[in-house]
């Protein structure tokens, strides 16, 4: 099953993160001075504070942090979507974003779950960042 | 802050599922009346003001709400904590009051209720302000895409992950909603008023985001809570017990929970801790928890992260005790906002105006004996204000 929320639409501070989603790259910024990386496009490290910051593609590779099933739609756009998961990754980067695990039944996602990116095919050179359960050859 | 503050009046109206032919002003205006009224203080005594945004009023929401009630003040503010706005309203009226700024203050917090038509897609989430301006809310852009949007999906990642990391059982969760159900039986104004549940009901309900059932879900209502905070001269000139402000912490860590320090160690723990430092109270010596309960993980978190059960053990401490009015540890004696009504940020509010209403004896038949010092906790958004209160009889 494959679907998609409501479109994001870009800043003029996001515009190179969205861009990158239609060549298949999820850009994380990594501080220049910590070396810790992070998750939204900010204009500083939220670790050090620092505003030397490089973009970076992500490896793709995290597990599950913590999910919910909604089982009833929270946006208009998920009406037809039946339950889904809403889940917080951990990159193996470090930084947490929110996203949908796919490619598997709602029921069999747990905590601490080996995940991959799966983006969802672009529209409007725009695709999101989804992740599936990770195939077993990494 | 000990002592320079108490809360002498609450106005409040009845929570409506249908508020038609209210406004959030009239409501809001009709509650701070109600609360000028009931402090014993006469109109024209009010020169300090506290809203919270209002729908409709894009800016400058105290003088719209001075103007609309034929009022001035020395002091005026919009305070924009989200849940944990009331409870934020009363320090700083206090800090206000302290300061020289007024001398009685009234916070205003309500909402209007609608049925109104399904939002159409291209609108945009509710939560989302930017979605047609060319600034877009990170919340807009990387939240919205994927359902991350309401309460109940980030609350319900939340209980997950915390159930993952300690573990509490389901039976534990429902036991809250139970129990201040049984305190709403005893709040005739109360939307569930003289409608038991019971554990099985609990978990027999639909799940919503899974751990969370319906019956630990939080039921938007109308309404309208109002305070009036004045200083310890007036407060002691007036012929009425006082609920003086003891203490008071903030923390605020995060908008969105996906980027909160953590899931489990909440901004509780230092807000509370601060309100508890200042006030030289002790979590044992507390009578009353009137803590924000927008979900039952909401007061697990809240009970442990204010001091009253370690961490991890919040289920076990919910088994241990009877939560009602008359139990060995009440909570949300008013029935929380789970059985009182959630009107918008008055939902928060009412568990200030509970807790003024115990300490000053007067909570009618779910009156807790002899109390002489309550905790209130406020949150806003998904755990990330917080915003504690430590209110006594005594200054």
């Amino acid at each position: 099953m494959t679907f998609s929320g409501p479109r994001p639409r870009p800043s003029d501070q996001t515009t190179e993160f969205w861009a990158a989603t239609a060549e298949g790259q999820l850009l994380i910024q990594r501080c220049d001075r910590c070396q810790e990386a992070i998750f939204y496009p900010r204009v500083n490290c939220t670790h050090c504070g620092a505003t030397e910051l490089s973009n970076e593609a992500a490896s793709g590779r995290g597990t599950v942090y913590t999910y919910t099933v909604a089982r009833r739609p929270t946006h208009r756009a998920f009406a037809d979507a039946g339950p889904y998961v809403i889940a917080i990754v951990e990159l193996e980067e470090g930084p947490h974003l929110t996203t949908n695990i796919v490619g598997c039944d709602p029921e069999e996602v747990a905590i601490g779950m080996p995940v991959e990116l799966s983006f969802t095919p672009a529209i409007d050179g725009i695709a999101l960042a989804q992740f599936r359960p990770a195939t077993a050859h990494p | 802050m000990r002592g320079r503050g108490a809360a002498v009046g609450v106005g409040e109206i009845k929570p409506v599922r249908n508020t038609e032919g209210e406004t959030a002003l009239s409501l809001m205006a009709k509650a701070g009346l109600e609360a000028i009224e009931d402090s014993g203080l006469a109109f024209g005594d009010i020169d300090g003001m506290l809203v919270h945004p209002i729908g409709g009023v894009s800016m400058l929401a105290p003088s719209t709400v001075l103007e609309f009630m034929g009022m001035e003040a020395s002091f005026a503010e919009v305070v924009d904590l989200g849940g944990a706005s009331g409870a934020g309203m009363i320090w700083r009226a206090v800090a206000a009051i302290e300061a020289g700024m007024c001398k009685a203050c009234v916070c205003l917090t309500g909402a209007s209720r609608r049925k109104r038509a399904p939002r159409k897609l291209e609108q945009g989430p509710k939560a989302s302000t930017g979605w047609n301006i060319p600034d877009r809310s990170p919340f807009a852009e990387f939240e919205v895409p994927f359902g991350n949007i309401g309460a109940n999906v980030g609350y319900a990642m939340i209980a997950n992950r915390y159930l993952h990391e300690y573990g509490a059982t389901p039976e534990q969760l429902a036991k809250v909603a139970v129990h201040q159900r049984d305190n709403a039986n005893m709040t005739p104004d109360a939307i569930f008023h003289g409608q038991p549940i019971t554990v099985d009901d609990v978990l027999a309900s639909p799940m919503v985001a899974d751990p969370l059932h319906l019956l630990e879900i939080v039921m938007p209502v109308g309404g309208a809570s109002a305070v009036v905070v004045v200083g310890p001269e007036l407060a002691r000139s007036l012929d009425r017990p006082a609920a003086w402000l003891l203490g008071a912490g903030e923390q605020v860590t995060h908008k969105t929970i996906t980027y909160a320090p953590s899931l489990t160690d909440t901004a509780i723990k230092a807000s509370a801790a601060r309100a508890f430092a200042q006030s030289g109270v002790t979590p044992d010596q507390i009578g009353l928890a009137s803590v924000y309960d927008c979900y039952t993980i909401t007061v697990l978190l809240t009970l442990e992260d204010s001091g009253f059960c370690a961490k991890g053990t919040g289920g076990r401490f919910i088994d241990d005790h009877d939560l009602r009015w008359n139990g060995d540890f009440p909570v949300n004696t008013h029935g929380g906002q789970l059985s009182f009504g959630q009107a918008g940020i008055a939902g928060g509010m009412s568990h200030v105006t509970e807790a003024v209403r115990q300490i000053q004896g007067r909570a009618g038949d779910r009156q807790i004996p002899d109390l002489d010092l309550a905790f209130v906790n406020g949150n806003g958004g998904i755990l990330s204000e917080q915003v504690s209160l430590v209110l006594g009889a005594q200054p």
